[in-house]
């Protein structure tokens, strides 16, 4: 989120789109109803579902799953259209102006470069005119017809709301409410705020759907103001942190970069990582890079990173793919290339696309260790369980630890909000029988592993000799030991550039914040991001003064968010240029002349001058993009894309299947169906009684929703003369599995492209152990394809076939 | 901040003391006391709270504890207890259907309380040591390393990659767990490693 959960009590507008707050998200979802309840904000919903969010709001638009970059672009192109546009801030705020080499172009559903065979797009044309000063060319005037903006206008002119009802299947008149409803917000004194989750995330065009937001976003100046920012509802309770921290193949901490081995020297990982500013005293604050990446490496291998060495740098494993993600991994795994692997907390067994496949590849591991407070499946997956896992035990070859470890409540630490606030919590109770912390298992393993290493010698120890262990007991490191190192400390004295007889900080002392961490091998900090969360004032996690000075939702002494504490991020743009705020009554932060004041902290260096320096101070130029260059695999403007399988084809061109460049392994192609054998688009989501598949294992929210069931229109009831309550058999190639039908009229049909489109919605919290009955999810069925930039599964739109049956285990 | 602190406090006085006399000091009728007197004691009464947060979404409502016991003495303490926070900004004390229910998450009766081991084509799990468990998958997982291990690509350029054992790491750790998961996840030079965030 680019804002706080507290801060949605300032906006005007919000729109869900992609998530069902409510449901999901239920004491969130407070802040919009205060909105409501208070300052008569209105709530819209688009969904192919009527959702427990839709019943409360003001308006309700049904959409297709998977469509909705057409329903976005068709709200960009309406709001161009009509002039309702916040054009100081699309002007001053936003790279409209600047300048596209010639060469780019969009026609027939594919940018400039696309090469079939490579399923890749050659990007150089995607990108700014350079002048000779090597500034970035601009037309202020927004004259030139190679600027953004009008390369804009170009780009969403067809998504007229004709054609948003024919890929949508939205009703004309209801895209139109929305899309007045939503243009309203571009004045300076209305917001608007997008609250979205895996609605948007789980497609194969995921990433480019949250682009379409943040330029309707951009372009109505609700970027970095109260009530206003992109909000991702993260689904569990750390998932920020664990992406902060680079627990993922190709990050490192503070979204660092993993090398590639294109990159075989530090020298070389770095040149292109200057981030040299794109426009005249801009601040690019990625400049700083070097000092966080040799900060990093220096809390990883401590004395043993130095210059002479790169820090260390040939430790890090160098990426010969962009990412081992997890679905290049279970193909790999499949296909037997993968022995042993660990799963903490996690159950891919249900979370993961085509539960057949997924199934076969663990089938194949020589060793399996799972860490979790509670039973997965995935530490059973070689027990059979009749058709609800119907496994040849004695085939399965893998061992499996199942190692116990505490829950929440057993442990202290601090998570990750979705609003960037790190919350430390502490421990109340003592975890049950043999279980153990986490941190206490990762350390056992590691000291067992170096011991061997040590003893037997083996293939390259110098990075598991040399890792920094330096804990009061190694066995188990202590959280706040662990949380000090995130924040960073001195190595030596560091002294004032300008006095060298004045130390900042002494050698031993935290860092105060990021600012201090340098790249000579002098500082330590785990995670630059997270740096100010523990310094010599304290555990700034901890905190606990919940006052809120003016009712801004701040909270600014509660806990720490990062950055810097920072609550609302880009909020410099919260002022106009001269850097007062565009709306007095919704102030976050000043210009008073010398200095940035206000309720937060400012979001640029305190006294930048706010006609000299942009208010994207990540960004090369200063300025938000709504053109984002070759920064993104599928295009620097989104674009309509279908899903893998559509019940419809792309009405812009018909040859295309799914992302144009998302990777797909050939042994999925032959398990995607067409619309002619599987005519029904299915979708996947989850209920309020529940939380993904750890809740069936409690006895009270199992009783609340029990069983296992699909939702459909009283049309494809009747269509395929399903009774309510019935049993129905719903399957492709992937898989099939039995539900009770849950005929509602919450789902209708949808008429796209000159057909009617029937959805099927399919709830994702049961399984075989537990509490609730058995079941099975929507990952049985979801094809094994993922976002083009990201690789996130496309679990939200996959194609089916559905008749009746009888109960499990009973023959027709 | 610390009204609701008090309300509680209030509450723990009058549940420790059910008797007539501390009733009757706090300005109670004999009436009610009386009926007091019938009523179960408080069931919080003498437990010790605990702040922490709601594992399950990212609004992260605040909670506190109640056990019998105080994990800081050394104790050991059984949670009896838990509710919404009334103190923390994002939730004011409320709780959704799946934070209220969170005492059976705690105590659900499929929380594994020892290590177990599924050999090679067994329809079992078997328990086993926390020693011979660890020490077992540490010879796993250096077999698999040293067997598999890619230090140097064609070219001959450091690339330090194992890619024949993965690890997913978890979405409810804490950051400081995330933290020592990935030093040694990545020191080990596991390349297949990801979260909950890919999914």
């Amino acid at each position: 989120m680019t804002n706080a959960w507290t801060d949605i009590k300032n906006t005007d507008l919000v729109v869900v789109m992609g998530g069902n707050a409510a449901e999901a998200h239920p004491c969130g979802f407070k802040w919009v109803t205060e909105a409501k309840a208070q300052r008569g904000a209105r709530l819209i919903v688009v969904d192919p579902r009527y959702t427990r969010t839709a019943s409360v709001a003001d308006f309700y638009a049904p959409i297709r799953q998977g469509s909705d970059i057409a329903f976005l672009l068709g709200v960009i192109r309406y709001c161009i259209e009509n002039d309702k546009v916040q054009w100081e801030y699309t002007k001053a705020f936003t790279n409209a102006s600047y300048i596209v080499k010639e060469g780019f172009g969009y026609s027939d559903g594919l940018f400039t470069g696309y090469d079939e065979e490579k399923r890749d797009y050659d990007r150089s044309s995607w990108d700014y005119v350079i002048g000779e000063d090597g500034f970035a060319v601009t037309d202020p005037t927004l004259q030139h017809p190679r600027c953004v903006w009008n390369l804009l206008k170009q780009h969403v002119a067809p998504y007229t709301p004709e054609m948003v009802e024919r890929i949508c299947g939205t009703p004309k008149d209801k895209f139109l409410q929305v899309a007045q409803m939503i243009s309203e917000c571009s004045t300076p004194t209305r917001t608007m705020t997008s609250m979205y989750a895996l609605g948007w995330t789980q497609h194969s065009h995921g990433a480019q759907n949250i682009r379409a937001m943040a330029m309707l976003q951009l372009i109505l100046g609700n970027i970095g103001v109260r009530g206003g920012g992109m909000n991702a509802l993260r689904g569990h309770s750390n998932i920020q942190g664990l992406t902060d921290l680079g627990l993922m193949s190709h990050l490192l901490p503070g979204y660092l970069n993993q090398p590639t081995e294109k990159e075989p020297d530090f020298e070389t990982y770095m040149k292109p990582r200057q981030f040299r500013p794109l426009r005249p005293g801009q601040t690019s604050y990625w400049q700083n890079y070097r000092k966080f990446m040799v900060s990093f490496q220096k809390a990883m291998w401590g004395e043993h990173a130095t210059a002479e060495n790169d820090w260390c740098y040939h430790y890090l494993s160098k990426l010969d793919v962009p990412a081992y993600d997890i679905l290049r991994m279970f193909e790999l795994m499949n296909q037997g290339r993968v022995n042993g692997y660990i799963c903490q907390g996690f159950n891919p067994l249900l979370a993961f696309p085509n539960r057949g496949k997924i199934t076969s590849a663990l089938s194949k591991l020589k060793f399996l260790i799972t860490m979790d407070p509670l039973e997965t499946e995935t530490s059973r997956f070689w027990e059979n369980h009749g058709e609800y896992n119907d496994v040849d035990t004695k085939g399965i070859q893998t061992e499996v630890f199942q190692l116990p470890t505490t829950c929440f409540a057993e442990e202290e630490g601090a998570l990750v909000n979705s609003g960037r606030w790190l919350q430390w919590h502490w421990q109340g109770g003592s975890p049950p029988g043999e279980a153990r912390h986490d941190t206490w298992i990762m350390a056992q393993i590691f000291l067992r592993m170096r011991e061997l290493y040590r003893k037997e010698g083996g293939a390259f120890p110098d990075p598991i000799l040399h890792l920094s262990w330096d804990y009061k007991d190694p066995h188990e490191p202590e959280p706040e030991e662990l949380a000090r190192e995130l924040n960073g400390r001195a190595l030596t004295d560091l002294r004032d550039p300008a006095d060298p007889n004045r130390v900042l900080v002494a050698a031993g002392r935290q860092v105060v914040n990021f600012s201090q961490l340098r790249d000579d091998g002098s500082t330590m900090c785990g995670c630059w991001i997270y740096s100010g969360c523990f310094n010599e004032a304290g555990n700034n996690m901890a905190r606990r003064d919940n006052h809120d000075p003016d009712n801004t939702g701040a909270y600014l002494n509660w806990t720490f968010a990062w950055p810097l504490n920072r609550r609302t991020l880009y909020n410099r743009a919260s002022a106009d240029l001269n850097g007062r705020p565009w709306d007095p009554s919704r102030k976050i932060i000043e210009w008073d002349g010398t200095r940035w004041t206000g309720y937060d902290v400012p979001d640029i260096a305190p006294t930048a001058k706010p006609q000299e320096v942009g208010p994207f101070i990540m960004n090369q130029e200063g300025v938000s993009r709504l053109f984002t260059r070759g920064l993104m695999r599928d295009g620097p403007f989104p674009a309509h894309m279908e899903p893998f399988e559509s019940p419809v084809q792309n009405v812009f061109n018909r040859k295309m299947r799914g992302n144009p460049v998302a990777r797909v392994f050939q042994s999925d192609v032959e398990t995607f169906g067409d619309a002619d054998e599987f005519p029904f688009a299915a979708t996947s989501y989850r209920l309020t009684e529940h939380f993904h598949y750890w809740t069936k294992h409690n006895r009270v929210n199992s009783a609340l929703q029990p069983e296992f069931f699909v939702e459909i229109s009283e049309e494809l009831a009747a269509l395929r003369q399903v009774a309510n309550g019935g049993w129905v058999r719903v399957w492709n190639k992937r898989g099939s599995i039995k539900a009770k039908a849950v005929v509602t009229k919450r789902i209708r049909p949808l008429h796209c492209d000159g057909k009617d489109v029937h959805v099927v919605g399919i709830p994702l919290h049961w399984g075989f152990t537990g509490s609730a009955k058995k079941g099975w999810g929507p990952n049985s069925l979801a094809a094994f394809v993922g976002d083009a930039n990201i690789e996130t599964p496309s679990s939200k739109a996959f194609l089916v076939n559905l008749e009746p049956t009888t109960a499990p285990g009973v023959q027709s | 901040m610390n009204v609701d602190l008090s309300r509680r406090g209030f509450l723990k006085a009058a549940g420790a003391g059910v008797a007539a006399t501390s009733l009757g000091a706090m300005g109670f009728s004999e009436a009610e006391a009386a009926v007091a007197a019938h009523v179960r004691p408080f069931k919080l009464a003498n437990t010790t709270e605990t702040r922490n947060t709601c594992p399950y979404c990212s609004v992260a409502c605040g909670i506190i504890l109640y056990a019998k016991g105080d994990v800081r003495k050394g104790e050991t303490a059984e949670i009896v207890h838990i509710e919404g926070d009334a103190d923390h900004p994002t939730n004011l004390g409320t709780l959704c259907p799946k934070g209220a229910a969170l005492k059976d998450f705690v105590h659900s009766p499929s929380r594994l309380t020892q290590p177990r081991v599924r050999r090679p084509g067994s329809d079992r799990f078997e328990p086993i040591s926390w020693d011979a468990a660890l020490d077992r998958i540490a010879r796993l997982m250096k077999d698999d390393r040293d067997a598999n291990f890619l230090a140097r690509n064609e070219a001959g350029v450091p690339v330090n990659r194992w890619t024949t054992t993965g690890m997913l790491a978890a979405s409810a750790t804490t950051n400081e767990t995330a933290w020592l998961t990935f030093k040694v996840a990545k020191t080990l030079g596991i390349v297949g490693f990801d979260n909950q965030a890919r999914v």
